[in-house]
């Protein structure tokens, strides 16, 4: 699987979807630098001399503790204890608590083209919200064939074999209000070990293929409110062709279950027949789901209120 | 299964004409057709999966079917795109 790369210079975009406010103080030349994990180190200990283990090529975080010592230290020391730390090929710095660094740390960044930043935020909210950034790019990927809609807020994998009606399917949702997150081709990214989120590939964002019209842009059809750009995926419907010699679900009391990159999700199989409105199957579907989610199990519920009344009886 | 790699020579690349080309030859075959480029996989009966992979020129391409005639399959692809998109000269 090929990885989106993520370079330092990204950070600055304003426009991402997680805005970590940081403004460029030095280094202006190493911001062209992939960034490969999304670790990061304090650096106070390498600040005071202790350089055995010292993670040079994470992202340095540099917070009330570390620029206080900087500060209480005397300016040749200082600039002696910096120029050992900037012997290592540090990746990038940055400071939080929009405190900026020294003169000396500025004029050694620049020269050493070490990428420095400052932000507004505090020391823990801005690592959280660096993790959260990046994980997308580290975590485990996968592309499959298939559409993802949001449906009352639930998200929808549809699959199926080509020609089965994904697409027709999910146009249908969009003109019923629903939101397209990506058709024929999903990214789909493992979270946190738990959660499966869908993307569309970014060159064919927001379009879809529908056989008879072509290419539509959804966006520029339905408006803004049609489209979203990355889902949580809850619930897969599998689309199939009618088969008469196959046994569907007519209670729906256990629950199936399909895997993705080793988390399971709740699996619905529905047969298509002309006739049948897969639509709003699909909406009453994810419905369903959600009332689940809430603790209510209609199959269940009614099996148990017939076995009460058997029992009186 | 049966997988061949075939570099696009066309100064365009792939933009949408010449994916639709691919898609219509695909789907000619019972066979099911992939194309994978820099790894990523796509259906090659699909105008999106096709687009989406951002095929330019120089792009090497893998192109690998199974299923029912998938050498034809193969051959009239990679033909296809040897002939730069050029219909009715193989």
């Amino acid at each position: 699987m090929k990885r989106k790369k993520l370079f330092i210079r990204d950070l600055l975009d304003q426009t991402r979807d997680i805005n970590l406010q940081l403004e460029l103080l030095a280094g202006e030349q190493g911001l062209d630098k992939e960034i490969v994990s999304g670790d990061v180190n304090r650096p106070g200990l390498s600040l005071a001399g202790f350089f055995d283990f010292f993670a040079y090529g994470r992202i340095q975080v540099f917070g009330l503790g570390e620029t206080a010592y900087m500060r209480k230290l005397p300016d040749d020391q200082m600039k002696e204890m910096l120029e050992t730390f900037f012997t290592y090929d540090v990746f990038c710095c940055i400071f939080t608590h929009d405190v900026r660094p020294n003169d000396i740390f500025m004029q050694l960044a620049n020269s050493k083209n070490i990428p420095t930043f400052v932000t507004k935020f505090r020391t823990t909210r801005f690592v959280s919200l660096w993790t959260h950034a990046v994980e997308e790019y580290f975590s485990e990927e996968m592309t499959i064939h298939g559409s993802l809609v949001d449906v009352f807020g639930v998200g929808v994998l549809l699959l199926g074999k080509s020609g089965v009606g994904k697409s027709e399917c999910a146009l249908e949702l969009l003109e019923k209000g629903h939101r397209l997150v990506a058709d024929d081709v999903v990214e789909i990214q493992k979270i946190d070990e738990l959660f499966l989120f869908g993307t569309s590939a970014e060159i064919i964002k927001h379009h879809m293929e529908i056989r008879g019209l072509g290419i539509l842009n959804v966006r520029e059809i339905y408006g803004i409110g049609s489209v979203r750009n990355r889902k949580r995926i809850d619930l897969i419907i599998m689309l199939e062709e009618w088969d008469e010699g196959r046994e569907y679900d007519r209670l729906g009391i256990d629950e199936q279950k399909y895997t993705i990159l080793d988390i399971d999700l709740s699996y619905i199989i529905v047969p298509v027949r002309p006739g049948r409105n897969i639509p709003v199957l699909v909406e009453t579907a994810a419905l369903n789901h959600r009332l689940k989610k809430m603790g209510t199990y209609s199959a269940r519920e009614l099996d148990l209120k017939i076995q009460d009344i058997v029992k009186k009886e | 299964m049966v997988e061949d790699i075939v570099y696009i020579n066309s100064d365009a690349g792939v933009h949408a004409r010449p994916a639709m080309m691919l898609v219509r030859t695909a789907m000619k075959y019972p066979c099911e057709v992939y194309f994978i480029k820099d790894d990523i996989e796509a259906n090659a009966k699909s105008i999106m999966g096709v687009l989406a992979l951002a095929i330019t020129k120089g792009s090497k391409l893998i192109i690998r079917a199974h299923g029912g005639n998938e050498e034809e399959a193969v051959r009239e692809l990679i033909s296809l795109i040897e002939n730069d998109f050029k219909e009715g000269e193989n």
